[in-house]
């Protein structure tokens, strides 16, 4: 497996703009003679459709919902991040560069990494010709907010919906060319898989979950803006249909798979209840501003926390971190909440939460202060947990939020398959080992508004492409694989249901491994027993899953059916790649590789790369490649917060 | 923890050429800490593990925003609660002895699919008609080149919250889809960005509202009382408006 960067050479400032005249055009009466797919209609792929048709190309969009506005984008609260230094508190391109590589951990690109801090401010232009209601000051300017990792206010924000202005910004873009005729939309379309013609992408294979039809549909170009994985945890804060499945098939047809195992795991989240919970709910962080975190000082301490005194609490991250407190980074007070559960300090019924109280801040500032800050996330919490944080403290545990590891790609954003090109959460390419906040909306509208026309014009102007139909071999065999697959699921089910197991039991059986052995904290005798274990889960699946209903018709069961066998497939290269980075760096903490105070300790000697799977066959071990990180402009320093 | 026993009363239809009816469901053992959707999952399991078909729903973010969700449960779209989603709703709610009678989202504009899953693309070819500003990617001038007034901003912005669930037209009893299409049109209505186009967005976003079989607005205000996001009916008031002006001036 090759891989060649494409990393323009020249001053880091240049190199966007010299890799823009250097690509090769095309002519826009030439476009409409070429058709494009793109996969995904979160902010990526409704922006990179929506652009491509207004350029004159034939798109044709798929997503997997009832509407393209259903893309787990929409979930976004916080904001996107802009390098406009309208705050005058010294921004630049160049800081929100450093910020976001820093923020990482060192372990992204350097050029990609200068583009996306680039382009940021485009994006806000763009967002706001469009009608996105965005904040505003009362003298009618873009108001900011400010952000972790950041000590500038640069973060765009539209109540705490950003995501789904932005979202809702770019699905009416993608309305427009719908109603134009230059994009055709696909929905309720699960991708199945990729079909490659002479070592080339020419287009994909769809099952509609309407009717259970298997479709192929033929391009020139592929464009997957499929989101992350986190959903290999079962508990999440992804959207439930969220899913590997798109990125996992483009892998065995030959796309490279990088940094797997990179997954961020957000501290402030509502714990889990019971056993039938089925998502996770985010909290925002800002929380972590005014809310102490502690945990009773004894083990098994069952007291209602207002009946636990000062003197038997553990406020374990003002103790540990003087400087930071409370306020430490998502990866640290992350794993610190686990380790404080895993001694058997965690509250509530399950054992597995740790306080956030507001009772100091109350008594401080006042009862109408601290609501008036925080009243709507207090609603939200009282709503799924029946408990009011002004007069208990909240509980909270960390949760899978995002994941940073994705296909690889190179600076045209295209993956080892020529013609498959990757954007946002679902390519590995701007946030190395850990995402700042507001940087994922950014990134997602940088790849669709602003970057991938260049790429795919630079590609279908430097190759040439023999028509092809739907009826070629390669997508009649793709179509059988398909099927054959879906046949093989549903075989087990003849039987009935007896001493089978569902989708759900497995799929969490999956879950519980990987968060217990490929998580925040991880070592090499768990990494070594989670590989041992996952194969005899994947057998139980193909043995033993029951699912009702059959392939012709809307059948939810066989759809996550298919999904938790790409999980179960890909869960072992996340595992293998965790073990292969014998250091601990951004989110996540190897327990080999720790600092004399505990801390995560990065081995920037022999960990300074990109890691890169290789599919070698269904029944040989993935190989792993190394793409080596060159830092030219800014040094990699390790983090402190003690 | 409590848990509750409930009996559901549940729309089963195969498919949109079936004929659908009522099937009773007893669940037992239902935590009050679980919300609406995970008790169905809860329900769903034990029909898979007797063999028998799950009930179909559509579901995606389960945090109240991508809209996807829906059902009627007792004659009220999205449950008892105010300003919840289906997803968001919780089984505290209720309780034990409870009967629920769930029902998929019912318009002549939304086809049945299956049990509870219903056809809502005629919400997006209302948006596709001109719910948005006609703009290209790139070149367009400076975000603070044109300063709206922030109160402005906050009003179109308590439109632009609508998720698209489309629990107003379910609840009207005209069917009509005037909560949903005028909150667009009151959106880009009400900021600069969206008045070059605002005469042609009214006059088409109506007409195809009205070829989609929705019907029209009497002021019984159902919508508004169901809707997750507070959505306000002023906005109906508004996009006549709108329509009116657009009507004058075009012919």
């Amino acid at each position: 497996m090759e891989l060649n960067s494409r990393a323009p050479s020249g001053p880091l400032e240049k190199k966007w703009s010299n890799h823009r005249f250097s690509n090769k055009l095309v002519n826009p009466a030439n476009r409409r003679k070429f058709s494009i797919i793109v996969v995904g209609t979160g902010l990526a792929g409704a922006s990179a459709s929506a652009t491509l048709a207004e350029q004159g190309y034939q798109v044709k969009t798929f997503c997997i919902q009832d509407s393209p506005r259903r893309a787990h984008s929409i979930a976004a609260q916080g904001g996107i991040n802009a390098a406009k230094n309208y705050q005058n508190d010294g921004d630049s391109i160049h800081r929100l560069f450093y910020d976001t590589i820093k923020g990482g951990d060192f372990r992204a690109r350097e050029a990609n990494v200068y583009r996306l801090a680039e382009v940021s401010n485009q994006i806000i232009d763009q967002c706001v010709a469009q009608g996105v209601p965005f904040a505003r000051e009362y003298g009618g300017t873009l108001a900011n907010r400010s952000f972790g990792g950041a000590q500038v206010s640069r973060t765009f924000y539209a109540r705490g919906q950003t995501g789904q202005q932005l979202l809702l910004g770019a699905y009416g873009a993608l309305s427009r060319q719908i109603h134009s005729g230059r994009v055709k939309m696909y929905t309720r379309r699960e991708m199945m898989d990729v079909v490659v013609v002479d070592g080339r992408a020419r287009g994909i294979t769809v099952r509609n979950v309407m009717t259970g039809e298997i479709e192929s549909h033929v391009a020139d170009v592929v464009i997957l803006a499929t989101g992350g994985y986190g959903n290999v945890y079962f508990l999440s804060t992804n959207a439930m249909a969220s899913n590997v499945t798109a990125a996992w098939r483009a892998h065995k047809r030959g796309a490279g798979f990088a940094n797997p195992s990179f997954v961020q795991i957000h501290p402030t989240c509502i714990p889990v209840h019971g056993d039938y919970q089925s998502k996770l709910t985010l909290m925002s962080e800002s929380l972590r501003n005014d809310g102490r975190v502690w945990v009773p000082k004894t083990k098994g301490d069952t007291r209602k926390p207002a009946d636990i005194p000062e003197s038997d609490r553990d406020y374990y991250l003002e103790n540990k971190y003087p400087s930071f407190g409370n306020l430490v980074p998502r990866d640290v007070a992350s794993r610190n909440a686990k380790e404080q559960c895993d001694y058997g300090k965690g509250v509530g019924t399950t054992g597995l939460a740790v306080y956030l109280d507001f009772a100091d801040a109350i008594k401080r500032d006042g009862r109408d202060t601290i609501y008036k800050k925080y009243g709507n996330l207090f609603q939200m919490y009282e709503k799924i947990t029946d408990s009011d944080p002004m007069v208990e403290p909240m509980m909270i545990y960390p949760a899978v939020h995002y994941t940073m590891g994705g296909l690889w790609v190179d600076y045209d954003l295209m993956t080892t398959i020529p013609g498959l090109f990757a954007i946002g959460e679902c390519n590995f390419s701007d946030h190395g080992a850990n995402r700042l906040g507001a940087s994922a909306l950014m990134q997602g509208l940088a790849d669709g508004y602003f970057i991938i026309a260049t790429s795919i014009a630079h590609y279908l102007g430097t190759h040439k492409l023999e028509k092809i139909s739907e009826h070629a071999d390669p997508f009649i065999d793709s179509k059988r694989w398909v099927d054959d697959r879906i046949s093989k699921m549903l075989k087990n089910s003849v039987g009935g249901s007896a001493g089978k197991f569902t989708v759900d039991e497995i799929h969490k059986e999956l879950g519980r491994l990987m968060w217990d052995n490929c998580g925040m904290a991880r070592n090499k005798a768990g990494l070594e027993a989670a590989l041992e274990e996952l194969p005899k889960i994947r057998k139980k699946f193909w043995d033993s899953v029951y699912l009702p209903g059959t392939n012709k018709e809307i059948n939810q069961s066989l759809e996550r059916a298919g999904r938790v066998a790409d999980f179960l497939e890909f869960g072992e290269i996340m595992i293998r790649d965790a073990l292969a980075r014998e250091e601990s760096c951004g989110c996540h903490l190897r327990e080999e590789s720790q600092t004399e105070e505990n801390e995560a300790k990065r081995d920037d000697v022999n960990f300074s790369h990109v890691s890169v799977w290789e599919h070698a066959g269904n029944e040989k071990a993935p190989v792993m490649h190394k793409e080596p990180l060159v830092f030219e402009y800014v040094t990699p320093s390790q983090r402190s917060y003690k | 923890m409590s848990s509750i026993n409930l009996t559901l009363k549940i729309w089963r239809q195969p498919n949109s050429d079936a004929l659908g009816a009522f099937e009773t469901y007893l669940l037992d053992g239902i935590h009050t800490d679980m919300s609406f959707l995970e008790m169905l999952d809860v329900l769903n399991e034990k029909l898979t593990k007797e063999g028998r078909d799950p009930v179909a729903f559509d579901h995606d973010c389960r945090e109240g925003i991508c809209g996807m969700c829906g059902a009627v449960v007792n004659g009220v779209a999205h449950g008892p609660e105010k300003e919840v989603t289906l997803c968001q709703l919780h089984m505290r709610h209720f309780q034990s002895g409870d009967i629920l009678v769930i029902e998929p989202f019912r318009s002549r504009a939304y086809p049945i699919k299956k049990d509870l899953l219903v056809d809502r693309s005629a919400l997006d070819r209302i948006i596709q008609a001109g719910g948005y500003v006609s703009v290209n990617t790139g070149g367009t001038p400076d975000g603070n080149s044109l300063p709206i007034p922030s109160q402005q901003a906050e009003l179109a912005m308590d439109a632009a919250a609508c998720i698209g669930c489309g629990a107003c037209v379910a609840s009207c009893p005209n069917g009509a889809a005037m909560l949903f299409t005028s909150a667009k049109i009151s959106q880009l209505a009400l900021l600069p960005q969206g008045q070059v186009e605002r005469k042609t967005r009214a006059l088409a976003m109506v007409a195809q509202m009205d070829e989609e079989g929705f019907g029209n607005c009497t002021n019984a205000r159902e919508c508004e009382a169901v809707c997750p996001k507070g959505i306000s009916i002023r906005n109906i008031a508004r996009m006549n408006k709108e329509f009116l002006r657009a009507v004058l001036a075009e012919g």
